[in-house]
């Protein structure tokens, strides 16, 4: 009997151990970002465009890259939640669950997964050679589009799939059509598609890769679609590599402002999602 | 309207006995009566449901007539849910099934339709399923969405059909404080009724009762019972029951199933005092023993 509790004791100080190891972790990461950023951080830094000179240490800020990115990530969270929804509801109220069709897409959808973000770039930059585009705002959402849409659609598949059956017999019962049940299926999954923006939102606005042969890099704020676009990942990449410390220390203020963005991206995503899972069904 | 709802408002234990048996008071205010005599009859004739390999509904026939009771018994896993759900053709969604001989409605075969006739014929058939299944949203949503799905959207009407068939339901009292909390965190028992109330609100031509009361107490299983004998002057009734003393008090008609077969159907009277075969016999023997 003793025996027993001295193996809790030990088993819940090795799960303490591990979470307070991956909670220091990323205290270490925001302290180095904080503590190197802070010094260059300003209100310059988020309300301008790079100045003259700003590549080696002078005026200006990197508003443009903050507004690429939001547009950037904006559009495609947006155009990738419009893609994937479907593409779950189809697979799991259409389809049935040995249906081969759903196994062959979700084998696909897989692999989109596990492709890294340079290929995705690739991908983006030989498809606009053939169209004869230039890097543009448009190119980069079109490739966070595609690279996000795998995660959408596995990370809501994953809720759908644990989607009570009862609920829609329940609902086919009142005479309902599978596209009347779409409310009902939306409202249980809701949280699912909370956490899945998240999580795409979060890689989306980190990547650096599949945005620079794609959306480019300019200092000024894009006004349309076919001009290039700025985006944080990139602005942390390219001062990161000068050798000047004044410019390196803006990377890491750029990627303060990143982190910040995800933070309070992730904080809202905790509270929407709250909010929606208030009538779900265990 | 007014003096329906004063009526139902008294307390539980005034208004059990005689509010409950008025007829007028358990159909929504609104309601209007479009259905003739014997217009909802079904007719089963040598029903098949297999499921995968297995054969889980065999060769059944019988009939449910109109404005009856009639109870199902039989022991579990005999086929009770599965007839059901081929009344309704909830049946369909089950992978791996094939269902063959006929179904009729008012005449007509149901087992082959499609499509559109599917979604009529759901609302017709108001299958309470065995499992209470609250949708995912609050008490009062539930309630009003069969009627929304149905073109219902007036507020203020929307409000009084769901009042109505909770109060139907026995629910009312409980609830009327927090319509807009989500219903799954209604206890099972207040489920149950919370799923009955909701396919009332639909205002099927039958009601296909899977165990409605399993879940509840005997005092608000004997209101559901007082509920569906008021009923039965418009619906056709199909109940599901283990208590064979509940199919005792309001079944007109009895079917008992054994192994996916009907062994005996017919008037409650004659099943339950003179039933002709074995197997019945050793089954009811239950209640008397
Ligand atoms: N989806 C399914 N897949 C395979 N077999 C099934 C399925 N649904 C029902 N069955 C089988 O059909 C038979 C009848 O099941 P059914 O649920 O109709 O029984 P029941 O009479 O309602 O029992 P209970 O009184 O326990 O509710 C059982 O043997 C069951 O295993
Ligand atoms: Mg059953």
């Amino acid at each position: 009997m003793k025996l027993k509790f001295a193996e809790e004791r030990l088993f819940k100080i090795l799960m303490m151990g591990a979470t307070l190891t991956v909670l220091a972790f990323v205290g270490s990461i925001i302290y180095s970002i904080l503590s190197k950023g802070w010094s260059a951080m300003s209100w310059d830094m988020i309300l301008k465009v790079p100045g003259g000179g700003f590549y080696v240490g002078k005026e200006g800020g990197f508003l443009n890259a903050i507004v690429g990115s939001i547009y950037v990530v904006g559009a495609s969270a947006l155009l990738g939640l419009l893609i994937s929804i479907p593409v779950v509801f189809y697979l799991n109220i259409y389809l049935r669950r040995e249906s081969r069709l759903a196994y062959v897409a979700r084998i696909a959808y897989d692999v989109l997964f596990g492709i890294p973000s340079i290929v995705y770039g690739a991908f983006g930059f030989t498809i606009m050679i053939y169209f004869g585009l230039k890097t543009s705002l448009l190119g980069g959402i079109i490739v966070i589009t595609l690279l996000i849409i795998p995660i959408f659609i596995r990370s809501m598949d994953e809720v759908a799939r644990q989607f009570p059956r009862e609920i829609l017999d329940a609902t086919y019962s009142l005479g309902a059509t599978r596209l009347e049940t779409i409310r009902v299926v939306l409202r249980q999954i809701a949280p699912g598609i909370a956490t899945a923006t998240l999580l795409s939102v979060g890689r989306a606005i980190g990547d650096a890769a599949g945005v620079m042969f794609t959306a480019g890099y300019t200092d000024s704020i894009p006004t349309s679609l076919s001009q290039p676009a700025a985006t944080l990942p990139l602005a942390v990449f390219f001062q990161l590599s000068s050798p000047i410390k004044e410019v390196q220390d803006r990377a890491y203020a750029a990627a303060l402002v990143l982190t910040l963005i995800v933070l309070v991206l992730s904080i809202l995503g905790r509270y929407v999602t709250n909010r929606f899972a208030k009538h779900k069904l265990k | 309207m007014k003096h329906l709802f004063t009526a139902m408002s008294l307390p539980a234990e005034e208004r059990k006995p005689a509010a409950v048996g008025k007829l007028v008071t358990m159909f929504r205010p609104d309601h209007k009566f479009e259905r003739g005599e014997g217009e909802s009859e079904l007719v089963v004739e040598n029903l098949n449901v297999h499921i995968k390999q297995q054969h889980i509904l065999k060769e059944i026939s019988l009939t449910i007539p109109d404005k009856k009771i009639t109870c199902i018994i039989g022991p579990s896993g005999c086929g009770k849910s599965t007839l059901l759900k081929t009344f309704n053709r909830l049946i369909d969604s089950v992978e791996g099934v094939r269902v063959s001989g006929r179904v009729l409605l008012n005449g007509e075969d149901i087992v082959g339709s499609g499509g559109a006739e599917i979604i009529n014929l759901r609302r017709k058939m108001g299958l309470i399923s065995q499992k209470p299944c609250p949708l995912p949203m609050s008490i009062f949503d539930n309630v009003a969405y069969g009627c929304r799905v149905h073109g219902i959207r007036n507020r203020r009407k929307l409000r009084m059909i769901v009042r109505h068939y909770l109060e139907a339901a026995g629910l009312w009292e409980e609830v009327k404080e927090r319509l807009n909390t989500p219903a799954a965190r209604l206890s099972i028992g207040q489920q149950q009724r919370l799923c009955l109330a909701r396919s009332l609100a639909v205002e099927p031509h039958f009601i296909l009762a899977d165990e409605a009361t399993s879940a509840l107490d005997p005092i608000s299983s004997k209101t559901i019972e007082e509920l569906f004998i008021a009923l039965k002057q418009h619906y056709s009734i199909v109940m599901v029951t283990h208590t064979l003393r509940q199919a005792l008090r309001v079944a007109d008609h009895v079917v008992f199933m054994y192994l996916g077969q009907v062994i005996e159907a017919g008037p409650a009277d004659q099943v339950f005092n003179n039933p002709t075969n074995k197997l019945t016999q050793k089954y009811l023997s239950g209640i008397f023993s």
